[in-house]
């Protein structure tokens, strides 16, 4: 059970990033879109979008199995796994969204990886 | 989508500043907006004005308590700014820069749930920061932006 509450936050997560990641980069939000008189156009846009409503509901979905898995895992367990979500997303950000990861940013999700399964000892 | 591939380095440099500080801005409503809406949340849970009873009726109710309420408002607008965030940078730049957000959450948890930091948790934060600088170093947005899009 607890393993695969793991997949499914994991797996849930990914495809929620980058679908809201693949969506938003179609077309790109303007400054002028945040103020206060068009926020409600900005929402009902967002709203009509397809990816974005699969990637909130995969969101619900990993933050459902998240609860669950800190029911009958440790938080020490718990967390890293968010942190796994960094490295993969990543490489697919590489594979699937065709970014340019330098070694650079390699290096840096590596450390940030790192860093959040050491805050979670 | 190659065709109207954005190359950093052909914008005009005023471009670049004025993208990178929009970029900046927005990292910073991310990272506070789910900082704060986390905290809210779990202070708001771990207070009830009441004991929590084990009913789905008590977890609905208590969504409508101050603190909840405010965390609930927060996520909703951190999911939005990330959204926004992610239509100006890439996923593998918006992911390590707004991590920062797990050293601030350790930090709230230390002062206000008397939380404890090992020195594990400060190797962490150290790490956490150094990936954001290395990160940060980088071009926020590398992909190819359909033409036409705005």
């Amino acid at each position: 059970m607890k393993w695969l509450m793991v997949a499914t936050i994991v797996a849930c997560t990914v495809l929620a990033d980058l679908l809201q990641s693949f969506e938003m980069k179609r077309n790109e939000v303007a400054v002028e879109d945040l103020r206060p008189g068009r926020l409600a156009g900005f929402l009902r846009n967002l709203a009509r979008r397809g990816p974005l409503v699969l990637a909130v509901f995969f969101m619900a979905i990993s933050f459902f199995a998240f609860m669950k898995l800190l029911s009958i895992a440790d938080l020490s367990f718990a967390v890293p796994v968010t942190a796994a979500t960094v490295v993969i997303e990543t490489l697919l950000a590489r594979l699937v969204l065709k970014e340019t990861v330098s070694p650079l940013r390699w290096a840096g999700a590596f450390c940030v990886a790192c860093g959040v399964a050491l805050l979670a000892v | 989508m190659a065709a109207g591939r954005v190359v950093a380095e052909q914008a005009a440099p005023h471009t670049v500043r004025r993208v990178d500080l929009k970029v900046k801005l927005l990292t910073a409503v991310v990272v506070l907006t789910n900082v704060l809406g986390n905290f809210s949340l779990s202070w708001g849970m771990k207070h009830p004005a009441a004991p929590l009873k084990d009913s789905p009726l008590a977890y609905i109710q208590m969504i409508f308590t101050p603190w909840v309420l405010l965390g609930i408002t927060l996520l909703i607008l951190w999911l939005l700014s990330r959204m926004t965030l992610l239509s100006w940078a890439d996923l593998s730049f918006v992911l390590p820069v707004t991590s920062i957000g797990y050293v601030l959450t350790a930090f709230l948890g230390k002062y206000f749930f008397a939380e404890q930091i090992t020195w594990q948790r400060w190797l962490g934060t150290l790490a956490i920061m150094l990936g954001m600088i290395l990160v940060g170093l980088t071009k926020p947005n590398t992909t190819a932006r359909e033409e036409g899009a705005r």
